[in-house]
């Protein structure tokens, strides 16, 4: 993990113009003079099919271009063509999530230079853009890149806010979402998400001898890896807030337990010895502590247990089923579900053990509760018939369900709490995938995923 | 056929093991046990048609009613039918007590996934604690819940459902 190594360039006060110097020469690509507009076969009409429900502004996201297109091994080859990639993850991210209407790169003029700092607002304008968005990339000697990233208020002529990014080649596309971030948060006053990471459950196979293997993408489903082979059942996995570890459960060895996976060095340890299953692995927002449940002659509790290991703490101790737990924000509550009533519910406890108590009191069962990183709100299972996504407040009142399908279950908050993913079953065939929906609900999609998906746990964002 | 109730089953084992192996043949399993007329140990040809190996996987399957109990919607109850099950597996346990035993608890797919891990794990033990009842020390019994993860039938209905509740039998060889 490189994660450090994002510099946020805080007074980007004007482009530079020096060109680096650049030993080799360019491959392919043939360098557009700056400030020469490529045909005109696009504009800001259309294109856009989502339902907007608070925002419907028009954001026109031109490439990126840069002062000297130079070979680099980001995506594209060389600093011109990977500026319009830049533009594109720019113009996905935000078109993705339903909340605007971006025109990305690939239906606009390209831009100049110079422009980047000095926009055509009254070109703009003439295409009805309501928002601009302008970037340049371009190349230091030692191969790092510097991404500049400028939102204009177009009928104001004005400049809203700026950023720029120093990235190895490798990290480009956490440049994008920076920028997504950046003008999603102007834009709507709202917490960034784009530049995070989802770990879940790659799923291969017939409904009865499923594959089912841990895998690791960003939240756009770029840079898409497995974890495991899938020849032991992977389920249920966690990133830790820092991105460094997946806790997740493995039927390695045959017996379901729950392991902590390294990222950096491939390694993986059994979290804790207990007598039992151990399953359902959560962290604790700090990293330090790991929740889990174990089952003992048939009754499931939840214990804490320290993320370096050592003695566990148990922190339910009543007949039943009672599993899960995910913290509020603040470390201090934790949420969880026992059936300790006779059916799924959900209950909320002090961080040790103490007050519990049961806060959904609607029809139907209720599990699987995930606190929101904004601590407003609990997003769970609803399970009354189908198996519907739900949030509530933390008292259990205000349920508003999300999803209406057969079997949407396990819902994960973005990180600023304003979109849930969760996994969808369909029925009969068993395949899977991860959708997500915004609070309105209106704003669902599926995301693109290389096989089947579940289980989809959603990170923090980077810093 | 005298249907063995629950207590003093080791009491009982020596005189109900061939009374069992004559209740398996009547249900028609997949393959027969061995005739019990079989004094006749004296170096058989090894083309000999066999049944399956005393103590093995297949004879534990020939000679039990079920390999497999099931269960209502969310419960983990050993009913009547499931408990006549576990019966006849409790007599072949007492006939090869150097065998151990595997319980696989399972759910079907209309849960949340933690749940069923431990609700499998609840059924799994249900049927562990009856046959602890009857007499086979727990020592020989291992249990593990794969919740929704191994269905057998596949359908989204409430027959395919209903054959996914289940709790399985294996002997560890």
């Amino acid at each position: 993990m490189k994660i450090r190594k994002i510099a946020l360039i805080l007074s980007l006060s004007a482009l530079p113009i020096v060109a680096v110097a650049q030993p080799q020469p360019l491959p392919a690509s043939k360098v557009a003079p700056a400030g020469q507009a490529p045909a005109d076969d696009g504009g800001l009409t259309g294109s856009v099919t989502d339902e907007s429900e608070w925002q419907d502004l028009g954001i026109a996201i031109p490439a990126f271009p840069t002062d000297t297109a130079v070979a680099t091994p980001a995506e594209g080859g060389n600093t011109e063509a990977l500026g319009r990639n830049l533009a594109r993850v720019v113009f996905n991210d935000l078109k993705n999530n339903g909340l605007f209407k971006p025109v990305g790169p690939d239906a606009l003029p390209g831009i100049g230079y110079p422009q980047v700092t000095a926009p055509s607002f009254d070109v703009w304008r003439a295409r009805s853009a309501e928002m601009l968005v302008q970037g340049f990339v371009k190349a230091a000697p030692d191969g790092k890149l510097t991404v500049g990233c400028y939102l204009y208020d177009v009928a104001l002529g004005s400049e809203l806010i700026r950023q720029g990014y120093v990235v190895q080649p490798a990290e480009w596309r956490r440049a994008a979402h920076k920028c997504a971030d950046m003008v999603y948060a102007r834009l709507s006053g709202e917490s960034p998400f784009f530049d995070s990471k989802i770990a879940y459950i790659a799923e291969t196979g017939p409904k009865d001898h499923r594959r089912k293997q841990l895998a690791i993408m960003d939240s756009d489903g770029a840079n898409h890896r497995f974890i495991t082979n899938g020849q032991a059942t992977a389920l249920t996995p966690r990133y830790s807030p820092d991105y460094s570890k997946i806790v997740y459960l493995s039927y390695l060895n045959g017996y379901p337990r729950i392991y902590v996976y390294d990222i950096g060095s491939g390694q993986q340890r059994l979290v804790t010895e207990g007598k039992g299953p151990t399953f359902a692995p959560r962290w604790s927002p700090d990293g330090k502590s790991i929740l889990y449940s174990m089952a003992l002659n048939g009754n499931t509790d939840i214990y804490r247990v320290s993320a370096q290991g050592g003695a566990s703490t148990r922190l339910t101790n009543t007949p039943g089923i009672n599993v899960g737990g995910s913290y509020s924000p603040d470390g201090s509550k934790i949420v969880f579900e026992s059936d300790r009533s006779g059916s799924q519910q959900v209950y909320v406890m002090d961080a040790d053990g103490s007050n519990q108590r049961r806060i959904s009191f609607f029809g139907g069962r209720a599990a699987t509760p995930e606190w929101s990183p904004r601590g407003d709100q609990i997003a769970f299972t609803h399970i009354g018939g189908n198996f519907r996504i739900a949030v509530m407040d933390p008292n259990g009142g205000s349920l508003r369900f999300l999803t209406d399908s057969w079997q949407d279950e396990a819902p994960t908050w973005s990180p600023n709490g304003r979109i849930v993913q969760f996994f969808r079953t369909e029925k009969n065939s068993g395949k899977t995938g991860i959708w997500q929906v915004d609070l309105t609900g209106r704003n669902e999609r599926k995301l693109n995923t290389p096989v089947d998906a579940s289980d989809p746990a959603w990170g923090p964002v980077l810093p | 056929m005298p249907k063995l109730t629950t207590t003093k089953l080791p009491a009982l084992v020596l005189l109900t093991a061939s009374l069992s192996l004559a209740a398996c043949a009547s249900k028609a399993p997949k393959e027969l046990p061995p005739q019990p007329t079989a004094t006749s140990t004296t170096t058989l040809p090894p083309e000999q048609p066999q049944g399956p190996v005393p103590g093995s996987q297949a004879d534990f399957l020939a000679s039990v009613l079920a390999d497999t109990i099931h269960f209502d919607t969310d419960r983990y109850n050993i009913d009547t039918e499931s408990q006549g099950v576990l019966q006849s597996q409790a007599q072949w346990l007492a006939k090869y007590p150097g065998k151990m035993v595997t319980l696989e608890g399972h759910c079907d797919e209309r849960g949340t996934r933690d749940y069923n891990i431990a609700l499998g794990e609840r059924r799994a033990n249900a049927a562990k604690n009856y046959l602890v009842s009857l007499g086979v020390d727990a020592s020989r019994i291992s249990v593990v819940s794969y919740g929704k993860e191994r269905p057998i039938a596949l359908g989204s209905d409430e027959a395919s459902w209903a054959k996914n509740r289940r709790a399985v039998t294996i002997t560890v060889q």
